[in-house]
């Protein structure tokens, strides 16, 4: 044992000892963050006794409680209000939404010619999906078939007219049709025009860069009630009469310039926070103006300011309900003005519908939030500090 | 406020025009066929969407009326939803033919915006709703001295309301929302004793309210709102059309003529009813009002008279269930009077 060195080295490591039971599990997270102490263990339990008193009374009023079927008003009314339900009842009148929602879908839009939109919500989801799933193949073209193909497509669908479709005229629109409309319009127009003003705003020839910021700037400082206002109720003062542009395409050309004026300066933004190296780079490698900004500057730039356009975007989608001031009906539109039927006219109605109105929109805008944080961790190029 | 400025603009902008958009309204019409009418966006009883997106209401039905005597066919009309704000303009441009959205009849709008108002469809005013339970005995706004009075603000309702109370030297707190949906549900909570608005209004607003027996509408009414319908002035065979329609309805009634019984009353002896229907010989009543000479007979049958279209609408026959008043002919102590027709 003499020659036994007493130096030793660890060859591999030891195993890692389990947490003490005190430390591990739930109960350990529990009692840490939750009665960690005296006042923490009151704060959680009226928390806990809040949330579940919340929670029964909105469960109760959407949904235990809830009227689904009905064909008019009575279904919807207690005894004392000349229904049937027991005195006191509360809860939502989902019978109101079941029978007018074909018309929150499409509006006032032909029942036999429906079908025409449900195709295009189709086509439009199935050119869609592809193109925000990364892994998919056909970019480009899909793309293409997006943006420039589909709205041709959309049209002839919509509004028909020639190619053995009738004409459906946009007033009788409706619903989410026209805020989908609306928004796909705002958001297709306004990306592009908004990159091109915002090049144009840091353009160095003296009249782009004036023009752009002209038009930035008016459209930027006037609300978008008032734009809708001019051009629905003024224009038509102007032009001679007899001459009428559509109500639903002024409102279209108003969101989407509008929409373009905020882009622009989303874009400006990004496209200042990139550092001048790059661009010194671009021109030191012979580029020209185009091929630097669409090689080098804008797929940096656009990525930094995701958040901002996703968030024009939102505020767009909710914006579209501004048209209802120009008699234009979009769903929180269509849903008021389903108000007005006296045949659904109960204290539950308002509530429901507006509840209804607000479940679809949220539905739109979380879908939109939640798409642009995984586009932003997967274009992260370790920009993140 | 608002309102009367964008009139003024829009009436100094259809000065310029009036000499295009005054060519006879009925040779357009009938060269596009249909009419074009604009109702209020919505209004429960006047005009509201049914179930199918269908409108309907009283206000809708007397366009569908005007339809039905000029083409026959109450169904060649189409509407347009108008706020307050766009409804004179779109008449004026001729974006509408016929403004039938609960516009009162005022002497600044027949003259300064060059409208034409037709007839009075509806009788409306300022009244008031209270609570029976809360206030019982009060049977006329004359007892509401020191009650406080739910009203929107910003409205002429306003300041009719302190107008009537100071005629007749009552107390009042009024309770001012800026908006009628707050206005409702501060009643509803029994923040008010009252709650003034027009009338119309009163009987819509109180089906949504959590105990609609307990609230009765005063007979009370402290203003006047003779709601009609409109057309562009310039034009009088138009204008004659559509107050002509307005008229037929009430003689209709009058005479007992119904959607049901029309086809019958045409072989009644009564020479009255014949000339009315047009089956008089040689009746030229409908087609010197550029007509055909059945004109009454397709009114009716697309629509009723004007008392079915009161009781489909807002009457018994719907949830507002508001009462004849003085909407009811005046045979029967109303203010709604047939002019002749011969």
């Amino acid at each position: 044992m003499q020659e036994h060195d007493m130096s030793w080295v660890r060859t591999e490591m030891a195993l890692a000892q389990p947490a003490p039971r005190s430390e591990a599990g739930l109960g350990s997270w529990v009692r840490k963050n939750l009665f960690a102490t005296p006042i923490d263990s009151v704060l959680t339990v009226l928390g806990l006794l809040f949330a579940t008193w919340a929670l029964s009374q909105i469960l109760g009023w959407a949904i235990f409680n809830a009227q689904w079927t009905g064909t008019d008003r009575t279904a919807c009314l207690t005894v004392d209000q000349g229904g049937a339900l027991p005195s006191g009842w509360s809860g939502a009148c989902w019978a109101f939404v079941n029978a007018k929602f074909a018309q929150f879908m499409f509006g006032r839009y032909p029942v036999d010619e429906r079908w025409r939109v449900i195709l295009t919500g189709i086509i439009f989801v199935a050119l869609l999906a592809p193109l925000l799933i990364p892994r998919a193949p056909y970019k480009r073209l899909n793309a293409i078939l997006f943006f420039a193909v589909f709205p041709f497509i959309a049209f002839w669908l919509l509004i028909g007219g020639f190619l053995g479709l009738s004409y459906v005229e946009t007033p009788l629109w409706g619903g989410l049709l026209v805020t989908l409309v609306l928004s796909y319009v705002g958001i297709v127009v306004s990306l592009p025009l908004g990159v091109l003003l915002a090049l144009g705003r840091r353009s160095k020839m003296p009249a782009v860069k004036m023009l752009s910021v002209i038009f930035i700037e008016t459209v930027r400082g006037v609300p978008l009630v008032t734009i809708l206002f001019m051009a629905s109720f003024m224009l038509p003062l102007f032009v001679p009469p007899g001459m009428t542009f559509d109500k639903f395409l002024r409102a279209l050309i108003g969101v989407a310039l509008f929409a373009s004026a905020y882009m622009a300066e989303v874009v400006r933004g990004g496209l200042q926070a990139i550092p001048k190296g790059q661009y010194e780079g671009a021109d030191s490698l012979g580029l020209g103006y185009w091929q630097k900004m669409g090689l080098i500057i804008m797929p940096q730039a656009l990525k930094l300011v995701i958040p901002g356009i996703v968030n024009t975007f939102i505020g767009m989608f909710k914006d579209t309900t501004l048209v209802l001031i120009i008699s234009m009906f979009d769903l929180l539109g269509i849903v008021k003005q389903n108000l007005a039927d006296a045949n659904w006219a109960t204290p539950q109605t308002a509530r429901t519908g507006l509840v209804f109105a607000a479940i679809v929109f949220w539905v739109f805008c979380f879908g939109m939030s939640r798409y642009s944080m995984f586009m932003e961790r997967r274009l992260d190029t370790g920009h993140t500090r | 406020m608002k309102n009367t400025m964008i009139g003024i603009i829009g009436a100094a902008a259809f000065g310029v025009m009036a000499s295009a958009a005054s060519a006879a309204t009925l040779d357009d019409v009938k060269a596009k066929g249909f009419i074009q009418c604009g109702v209020n966006t919505a209004l429960a009883g006047f005009s509201a969407p049914d179930d199918k997106g269908e409108w309907t209401g009283l206000d809708v039905d007397f366009c569908r009326a005007v339809a039905a005597a000029v083409f026959g066919d109450g169904t060649k009309v189409k509407f347009t939803p108008l706020s307050a704000k766009d409804r004179f303009t779109a008449l004026q441009s001729g974006e509408i033919d016929i403004l039938s959205r609960n516009t009162t009849w005022t002497i600044n709008r027949d003259t300064a915006l060059g409208l034409n108002f037709a007839g009075v469809t509806y009788f409306d005013g300022q009244g008031f709703m209270i609570n029976a339970k809360k206030l019982p005995g009060v049977n006329s706004a004359l007892q509401l001295s020191g009650a406080s009075v739910c009203v929107q603000s910003g409205t002429t309702t306003e300041l009719n309301l302190a107008d009537y109370f100071k005629a007749n030297n009552l107390e009042y707190n009024p309770v001012v929302f800026e908006k009628v949906e707050e206005a409702n549900a501060a009643y509803d909570a029994g923040r008010c004793d009252a709650y003034t608005t027009d009338q119309s209004g009163l009987y819509g607003i109180r089906l949504t309210l959590a105990s609609p027996g307990d609230h009765v509408v005063l007979p009370e009414i402290i203003s006047k709102e003779p709601l009609g319908p409109a057309v562009r002035q310039g034009d009088d065979q138009w204008f004659d059309i559509v107050k002509w329609t307005y008229f037929a309805l009430l003689n209709a009634e009058e005479l007992g003529i119904t959607k049901a019984n029309v086809e019958e009353m045409k072989n009644s002896p009564n020479p009255e009813i014949k000339r009315v229907l047009g089956v008089e010989a040689e009746s030229k009543i409908g087609t010197d009002l550029g007509l055909t000479n059945d004109w009454v007979v397709n009114i009716v049958k697309a629509t009723g008279n004007y008392g079915e279209i009161f009781e489909n609408n807002v009457g018994s026959g719907s949830p507002l269930k508001i009462s004849r008043g003085i909407n009811a002919l005046w045979t029967k102590g109303g203010l709604q009077y047939g002019v002749p027709i011969r």
